[in-house]
């Protein structure tokens, strides 16, 4: 089936979900075009204006200002551009090293596999976000150290899936045809697996992004993931966190941001591999 | 087709057999289509079936036919992914496509009963066997508990089944799957249904099993005076035990007739061709050739246990050996020793005289070449993503150096050989049949040029016709190209069809082996008599008679 | 019935074996750190006196194997050392926080996990009918918002909206009736996202099963479709399952982290936040121990449990019936 005709038959929760991550893509795409302020750029007081106070003093903002009246609306647009950037390669790394590390421990086999696999169960034994916060503690929240560790512990996941798909695959008479043939380990990954897993694991792309996207948020919000300044949804609820016991609703705009992108991403997976798995409900 | 008026059609033209007595169960124009996203396909397409009390009715068809989804239907059944289009079911008198879902669940296990084909995957691993027997009996038919445990008895002892007592408070995964198969007929039986569909019941069982199951079946059936459906795709069995059998093909009926009728006198071609394969026979080549492959005294093991003892045999070279065997007698294992994937513990492969490395990675390239094996599954041995010229490319490449031009008529040379088009070459597997994907796994073996050729069950995945034609090609090729073989299955007919030797394996060891015609006719050892015997015959007395021999030859025993 | 002893005996060596492994992981963290630990800790603050103050009480100037030794039989004592935020010991600031912690996720557990079951079950009978379509929408989007968004919808709901419920749990005095109300919010939260999870996990598990031959079978015999799911399905769903409620009753301990940030809830999870933030290596080292002693143990229960719910491992195969 291809892209375009498979859209025709889409149903309307996967129409939602495509539209949500267009406009987020978009958003991510063309932040300083699209944002009416800048990202650290203040345009009024704490938290004041909004569409639901017309009548407020200051330039004219649809979300009002945040804590120290930096536009709402425009920092979720650069939020955008850095919460899923960060995300996309985080998952990146984490799906290069699982799935390479997954098939070599498929076709490799023996203690390779056994080697591996210990070390994946290790680190999977620890649960991820205490894993997350004792390197952090240890080695300080910054970029680098934050990319690396959440990869690592993605990484185990997509190992399972991944070496699970291409044992599934290896066990294929037609893997058997080749290494009777004499092809070498690097063909058998390359030519004769890997194109084979790379549907299930495309969808499993978009599920890894999904926790990764999550994880970061979650660092964010308990105060170590991205640093003040830079936009980043997860930082902008907690640092407006307060807000909520004055009634205002403001922390409620970023982490709808976030519930939003998961949620289209969720629904656009639940159409791609209907009838495979749904989500992976995993803790 | 308006589903209507073809079923008065075909209703015109098949008076009913017994006008006195109201049949049992109707069939009039039933249509069954798949009910996922995309164009709904027809399984089941405008089907009249009658079925009187007492009676049995064999449905047979290859794959892809219809018959399991007609047998279901019976029940008022769909899978999940199809639904009813069409058409009535009338069991005594009552239309089970329009009966609401209770009455009609009413009616399953205590009046319609069915006996599924995998009985090691039908019982409920979580539950003792006797729970499962009497479940229908207990909650729907209103039966005591202490009385449906003891008819369940009677019936296991009335099916041979061992310690018959206690053999119900075992777990599934206890028994056999021959005792499986008999304690689900007791299931079935529980509630002396006056219907009963046998989904092809012995099909996953040996031979030897599959005629005591039979047997079983055929004692309880005429016992009770139960109607059944006996869904089958091997004319031989069904033969045993039907009294009319009715030809499927594409959901469509394409004949019925009373069973003796109809092996006297097929009417459709397409009948005929559903015993083609035992009409093949090889005209056996005179065993002076020198040995191409000599396997001495092999043993192997999986792990710690061992699957082959000391197995010795001989191909010659433009010879075939058939190596015959039940499940689990070692023949594949043997297979995969002369391949490389699995090293013997003992005993050496020669090649033209000389010694073949035991692992697959000690073996030279060129060694690789001259030994290869085809899988008994196309659809497993070819990659879904490559083409089938990359598929039968590669070995060209790889093994002889083939590019470009040369690599293209090289190619085309091959697809020539195995009888099928160039233009399949861009295709990818999927877009080809069954028969056409075995086709093209033998024209990757032939570009590696092969001295050996180890055929592993590569017929019996297939419809009785494309095994016949895959059959037929393969011995021109052996002709032509001076290819010897080694050709591994369980059918016999298959055998008498290529063979010039026999070698019959039991428990990882040759029991016996010579040349085709003098094992075939005039076997010396026990097991091979056995096995033999146990092959059924396209001859509706074939059952009854070996069942009389048996039995002359207990008395005889007893006497002596 | 030896072999499942030998099997648990093997799962509670791994388990202790990989405790062992992460006891070392979490207490060489520390000498991983780039350069002296020490200094690496205190950063800019830095002064010779404080550097050596500040090895003495880590205790570096002691040869690693010894160091290890002195940490785990503390461990094991109780004895989690001092810490460096204000020298009190570790033993008595955890203390009064797990025990808030584990009552957070009592009672959390006591909601979500019976209801989680028993919803995926009914989704199951109920199979593409309107109460499974809902179910799974809804556990959709439980399990798709992050913890603090539905906190924070919940807060503005019952808390701003509503005035029923305080929007931060921070007293951890008063009778039963505060000790719920204040535990209301934070419960509810984890709870809609365990039920989430449990749900959709039992429906699963319940579908798998629901696919084999043996449930056709059921169905073929005339089995209605309570019986199909209650008496032929759930038996064999019933590892998956109990995995699932061991592996979100960890979660509820573990994950407690964000939801007692939202809150300002005074438990461990907080306490480990605060302390990352601090960079007080004592006190991490110590929450982390206990978070993953109890993940680890309660992972460890699931393999168990699962085991022992097989029937073909409780009873294996021992000798074919004789024909």
């Amino acid at each position: 089936m291809t892209g375009i005709a498979a859209l025709r038959t889409a149903p309307l929760s996967a129409r939602i979900g495509l539209a949500v991550v267009a406009l987020y893509l978009f958003c991510l795409l063309f932040a300083p075009l699209v944002a009416p302020y800048g990202e650290t750029e203040i345009v009024g007081g704490p938290w004041a204006g909004g569409f639901w106070d017309p009548a407020a003093e200051g330039p004219a903002t649809l979300l009002g200002t945040d804590h120290l009246g930096r536009d709402v609306l425009s920092r979720l647009i650069y939020g955008a551009r850095n919460s899923i950037t960060l995300a996309l390669l985080t998952t990146a790394l984490s799906f290069v090293t699982g799935t390479t590390l997954g098939l070599v421990a498929a076709v490799r086999g023996g203690v390779v596999d056994q080697v591996l696999g210990r070390l994946v169960d290790l680190v999977m034994a620890f649960p991820t976000l205490i894993f997350a916060l004792l390197v952090l503690a240890v080695a300080g929240s910054t970029l680098p150290v934050l990319i690396g560790v959440i990869a690592l512990l993605d990484a185990t996941r997509v190992f399972r899936i991944a070496r699970a798909a291409a044992m599934d695959v290896a066990a294929q008479d037609f893997v058997e045809v080749a290494r009777l043939r004499g092809e070498g380990t690097g063909w058998i990954m390359r030519r004769e697996i890997l194109p084979n897993i790379v549907v299930p694991l495309a969808a499993e792309f978009g599920l890894r992004f999904c926790f990764v996207f999550l994880f970061i948020a979650t660092l964010s919000f308990i105060g170590l993931g991205i640093q003040p300044p830079t936009a980043d949804w997860g930082s902008m609820v907690r640092e407006n966190a307060a807000a909520i016991s004055f009634g205002i609703l403001m922390p409620l705009f970023p982490a709808g941001a976030i519930a939003l992108l998961t949620i289209g991403i969720n629904l656009v997976i639940d159409w791609a591999a209907a009838g495979n798995h749904g989500v992976s409900d995993e803790r | 087709m308006n589903a209507e008026t073809a079923s008065l059609a075909v209703a015109a033209s098949h008076p009913l057999a017994e006008p006195d007595s109201a049949p049992l169960l109707v069939m009039r124009g039933l249509v069954i289509e798949t009910s996922g996203p995309g164009r709904p396909q027809r399984i089941v397409d405008g089907i009249d079936l009658e079925l009187h009390a007492g009676e049995v009715l064999g449905l047979i068809g290859e794959s892809g036919a219809g018959k399991s989804t007609i047998g279901l239907a019976a029940l008022g059944y769909v899978r999940p992914g199809c639904r009813f289009a069409g058409g009535s079911v009338l069991f005594d008198g009552q239309d089970l496509l329009t009966l609401p879902p209770e009455r009609c669940r009413a009616l399953r296990g205590t009046r319609i009963a069915y006996v599924a084909q995998s009985a090691t995957a039908s019982f409920n691993p979580a539950h003792r066997l006797i729970d499962q027997v009497v479940e229908t009996a207990t909650r729907q038919a209103g039966m005591g508990r202490r009385q449906a445990e003891q008819d369940a008895r009677e019936l296991f002892a009335r099916l041979a089944l061992p310690d018959p007592d206690h053999i119900g408070e075992r777990f599934p995964h206890e028994l056999s799957g021959g005792q499986l198969q008999r304690v689900m007929i007791a299931m079935a039986m529980i509630c002396r249904p006056d219907l009963i569909v046998f989904d092809e019941p012995t099909t996953a069982l040996d031979v030897t099993t599959q005629v005591e199951i039979l047997a079983s079946i055929r004692n309880v059936v005429e016992a009770f005076g139960t109607a059944a459906i006996y869904i089958t795709h091997d004319l031989a069995v069904v033969t045993q035990l039907a009294h009319r059998i009715t030809v499927l093909r594409h959901g469509r009926i394409v004949e019925e007739a009373p069973t003796r009728a109809m092996l006297a006198a097929p009417r459709e071609s397409y009948t005929r061709s559903l015993w083609a394969v035992r009409r093949i026979r090889k005209a056996p080549e005179p065993d002076h050739a020198a040995p191409l492959l000599e396997l001495d005294g092999i043993s192997a093991s999986y792990g710690s246990v061992p699957v082959l003892r000391d197995v010795s045999l001989t191909v010659r070279t433009g010879g075939t050996v058939a190596l015959v065997g039940e499940s689990g007698s070692g023949k594949s294992t043997l297979a995969r020793v002369v391949a490389g994937l699995l090293p013997p513990t003992a005993g050496q492969v020669l090649l033209q005289g000389r010694r073949l490395p035991k692992a697959l990675q000690d073996r030279s390239r060129d060694q690789l070449r001259r030994v290869q094996l085809i899988h008994q599954s196309p659809d497993a041995a070819l990659n879904p993503r490559q083409s089938i010229r990359e598929a039968i490319g590669r070995p060209l490449q790889l093994h002889h150096g083939l590019r470009g031009a040369a690599r293209e008529a090289r190619l085309r040379e091959l697809m020539a050989l195995v009888e099928l088009k160039p233009e399949l070459l861009d295709r990818l597997p999927n877009a080809l049949s069954g028969g056409q994907k075995q086709r093209v796994c033998i024209a990757r073996a032939l570009a590696a040029g092969p001295e050996l050729l180890i055929c592993d069950e590569v017929t019996s995945a297939l419809d009785q016709v494309v095994q016949a034609g895959i059959l037929a090609m393969l011995q021109r090729l052996q002709k032509e190209l001076g290819l010897s073989c080694l050709f591994i299955t369980h059918d016999i007919a298959t055998v008498r069809a290529i063979a010039d030797e026999v070698v019959v394996m039991r428990q990882g060891a040759v029991v016996e082996s010579g040349a085709r015609d003098k094992v075939l006719e005039t076997p010396s050892d026990d097991y091979t008599r056995l096995l033999l015997s146990c092959v059924p015959d396209v001859d509706p007395d074939w059952l009854t008679k070996l069942l009389q021999q048996r039995a002359d030859a207990r008395e005889i025993d007893d006497a002596g | 019935m030896h072999g499942v002893l030998a099997m648990i005996t093997q799962r509670i060596a791994l388990g202790i074996a990989t405790l062992f492994v992460i006891s070392l992981l979490v207490f060489l963290a520390v000498d991983m750190l780039p350069g002296d630990p020490a200094e690496a800790i205190l950063g800019q603050s830095a002064t010779p006196a404080s550097v050596a103050a500040l090895r003495q009480e880590l205790g570096l100037n002691k040869p690693l194997v010894v160091r290890y030794a002195d940490w785990t039989a503390g461990l094991l004592r109780g004895d989690f050392g001092r810490s460096l935020a204000n020298d009190r010991p570790i033993a008595e600031l955890i203390a009064p926080r797990l025990g808030a912690t584990l009552s957070l996720a009592a009672l959390a557990a006591t909601i979500a996990l019976p209801l989680g079951v028993l919803l995926g079950i009914l989704s199951s009978v109920h199979r593409d009918r309107a109460l499974d379509r809902v179910a799974s929408t809804a556990s959709l989007l439980a399990i798709s918002f992050p913890e603090f968004f539905t906190a924070y919808m919940l807060v503005a709901c019952f808390s701003v909206g509503l005035g029923w419920l305080p929007a931060i749990s921070l007293s951890s005095q008063g009778g039963i009736v505060e000790t719920l109300t204040m535990l209301a919010l934070p419960a509810l939260t984890l709870s809609l996202a365990v039920i989430g999870y449990v749900l959709r996990m039992t429906r699963a598990a319940i579908m798998g099963v629901m696919a084999s031959p043996y449930v056709e079978m059921a169905r073929l015999k005339g089995v209605g479709p309570w019986g199909v799911v209650v008496r032929h399905a759930l038996p064999n769903a019933l590892s998956p399952i109990i995995n699932v409620v061991i592996i979100n009753l960890a979660y509820l301990v573990v994950g407690v982290v964000v939801i007692e940030v939202v809150f300002v809830y005074p438990g461990l999870g907080q306490l480990l936040v605060d302390s990352v933030a601090k960079r007080d290596i004592p006190v991490v080292q110590a929450c982390c121990m206990l978070f993953a002693g109890t993940y680890i143990g309660l992972n460890l229960l699931a393999d168990i449990l699962a085991l022992l719910a097989n029937p073909r491992l409780r009873r294996p195969r021992q000798r074919e019936a004789r024909a």
